[in-house]
């Protein structure tokens, strides 16, 4: 029974029955199938999820549950630039309310807030044990560290091309 | 003038040194290949020899922890915790990144001594270049035989299934983790039962940090009386200390345990940046008990001086604030830390991190009064030991030494300060 409009490609079908020998149950395979979902598809919609729970053989509302309680899920469209700022205690005690300042100014909003074009958004988050290479911020995938006003600029221009 | 001691850093600092080529060439998979002709009885009489602490936090002796193991068992698991995620830590990330097969060779003996044939590594999901690092080197691992059916002799097998987090700094408690890896929302389980009995899928479990592994080649290459000869008697070996904030050269440093806290700030790290004066130091990750510098200066890096002092070695997060930082708006980052990393099981921590970093915040903003200060204290005292977990205690500790050791800053602070109400009549 399948309720899901959205179907894996075969090589994907193929790296998930993979996947599923290393765990004794369906169940664990929930944060793996949920992360190559997310790496195919872009987000996690309400049709992912239930192709998810389909795979790992549980409900769409357990999916719901860890999709929002995870916070690295996407439960919207992805931004091309999700810019994400450390706010915790070492990175502010080496400038980076400076850094997440100087973005917001930059780009128009508040942390938080996405830009109307939709390309950017900002977000204070926190630690990303990047404490010693501070302030330190990850864009996507990518960790950007010892950030200084010019490294920001110099980033900014790039991705505003 | 103090120096690192290097048993986990010497094959670190090359391009290639997280390559099985390389890591090869400078001894890796030396000490695991020893453990195939030894007893999973005496390797864990090594460990438990070597006096080894875990490192992950709370410092319980590694050797012992596996004995909590039931004797008749069918089946146990590793579970390597590499959700690296306490505010000032950063040491894991190192070894992830620079030296896998040290880790990857730790496990392997680990899994040899408890007779595990599969662990988990679980990564926190922030972490991309080290998950890319750990992968690539548990695919070199597999390929060379190290890893996969044989690994643990003909016919035993030694599995390792990466397992990547999503972000929750909850996931790092031991039995978070676990239902994290079983697809459930890492929340903290009650104990007993502890995880040597019932951890990850209802079987018995050792869950053990990235950095008391990467120990683990040494002890069985050297033997424990190498390993005691360095640190002190209660805290043998070396440990990775994170030095971040108002340091000039913030870093991860090894250093034998027991050599003095000024040492790794002054000599190490170069000392308080821009010549300034040390105001507090943070010893072992955010949880931990604020210091103030006289209190600092005066203990050295080892888990029972720093107790001795009020406070914890921890996970070695060292943070440093000179004197210029206001340890009101220091309090406010963590407080807001905190409330946001609760994982909303138990009502005392759900609702009293809210309450707390909103408190904090007033006062921090100079909206603060007398009695919001005393509320504070009291709900930091209210929540600690009335949750499944230890994060409340994580977050009172924090709150209350900040409180208690600079209740001047505090005082200036609130909107009814003495200097002000002093005017009225």
């Amino acid at each position: 029974m399948t309720h899901s409009m959205t179907r894996w490609s075969a090589a994907r079908t193929e790296e998930i029955e993979a996947l599923r020998r290393r765990y004794p149950t369906d169940h664990a395979l929930l944060l793996p199938v949920l992360w190559i979902a997310q790496r195919d598809f872009g987000w996690i919609s309400h049709d992912v999820m239930e192709l998810v729970a389909e795979t790992c053989r549980t409900s769409p509302a357990h999916v719901y549950s860890l999709a929002t309680f995870y916070t690295m899920f996407e439960l919207e469209k992805p931004i091309r630039y999700h810019i994400q700022v450390c706010n915790n205690l070492s990175c502010s005690l080496c400038g980076s309310e400076g850094i997440l300042a100087h973005i917001e100014k930059r780009l128009g909003i508040r942390a938080g807030e996405a830009t109307a074009d939709g390309r950017f958004r900002l977000t204070a988050v926190e630690c990303l044990a990047s404490c010693g290479t501070g302030p330190a911020m990850q864009v996507n995938d990518a960790y950007y560290e010892k950030l200084t006003l010019e490294k920001v600029d110099a980033l900014l221009e790039e991705w505003m091309k | 003038m103090i120096a690192e001691t290097i048993l986990l850093k010497a094959r670190m600092g090359n391009t290639d040194s997280h390559t099985l080529a390389s890591a090869r060439a400078a001894g890796a998979y030396r000490a695991s290949a020893k453990t195939l002709a030894a007893a999973p009885e005496e390797i864990v009489q090594l460990v438990k020899d070597s006096g080894l602490r875990g490192r992950g936090g709370a410092g319980f002796p590694t050797g012992l922890k596996w004995t909590f193991l039931p004797k008749n068992r069918d089946a146990t698991y590793l579970c390597v915790n590499a959700d690296e995620s306490e505010p000032g830590t950063f040491k894991d990330r190192l070894i992830l990144e620079e030296d896998p097969h040290l880790l990857i060779e730790g496990i392997v003996i680990a899994c040899r001594a408890i007779r595990c044939a599969h662990a988990y590594l679980y990564i926190r999901g922030e972490f991309c270049l080290p998950h890319e690092r750990i992968r690539a080197a548990a695919d070199e691992a597999y390929a060379a035989g190290l890893l996969g059916p044989n690994a643990g002799g003909p016919g035993q097998a030694i599995d390792l299934t990466i397992h990547r987090g999503a972000g929750a700094y909850i996931c790092g408690e031991e039995t978070a983790l676990l239902n994290s890896i079983e697809g459930k929302k890492g929340q903290p389980r009650m104990k007993p039962p502890f995880p040597t009995n019932v951890g990850l899928f209802g079987k018995p479990t050792v869950i053990n940090n990235v950095e008391t592994l990467a120990n683990l080649p040494f002890i069985v290459e050297k033997g424990p009386d190498a390993y005691r000869a360095i640190g002190t008697e209660k805290s043998p070996g070396t440990r990775l200390m994170s030095v971040s904030g108002h340091v000039e050269r913030p870093g991860v440093y090894e250093v034998a345990h027991g050599v003095p806290m000024r040492g790794l700030i002054e000599d190490l790290a170069g000392g308080v940046r821009g010549g300034r004066k040390l105001k507090a130091l943070i010893p072992g990750g955010s949880s931990t008990p604020v210091l103030t510098a006289e209190e600092a200066y005066a203990v050295n890096v080892d888990f029972e001086s720093v107790q001795a002092a009020g406070s914890m070695l921890g996970s070695g997060g060292c943070i440093v604030m000179d004197e210029t930082t206001d340890m009101v708006w220091a309090l406010d980052k963590l407080a807001h830390f905190y409330a946001h990393e609760s994982c909303g099981q138990c009502t005392p921590c759900r609702e009293g991190s809210g309450w707390i970093a909103e408190i904090v915040r007033k006062i921090a903003t100079g909206k603060g009064t007398r009695a919001d200060l005393e509320k504070l204290e009291s709900l930091a005292a209210q929540i600690v030991g009335n949750t499944i977990c230890v994060f409340s205690d994580a977050l009172a500790m924090p709150v209350v030494s900040h409180v208690t050791k600079f209740r001047a800053e505090f005082e200036a602070h609130l909107a009814d300060r003495a200097s002000s109400s002093s005017a009225a009549p």
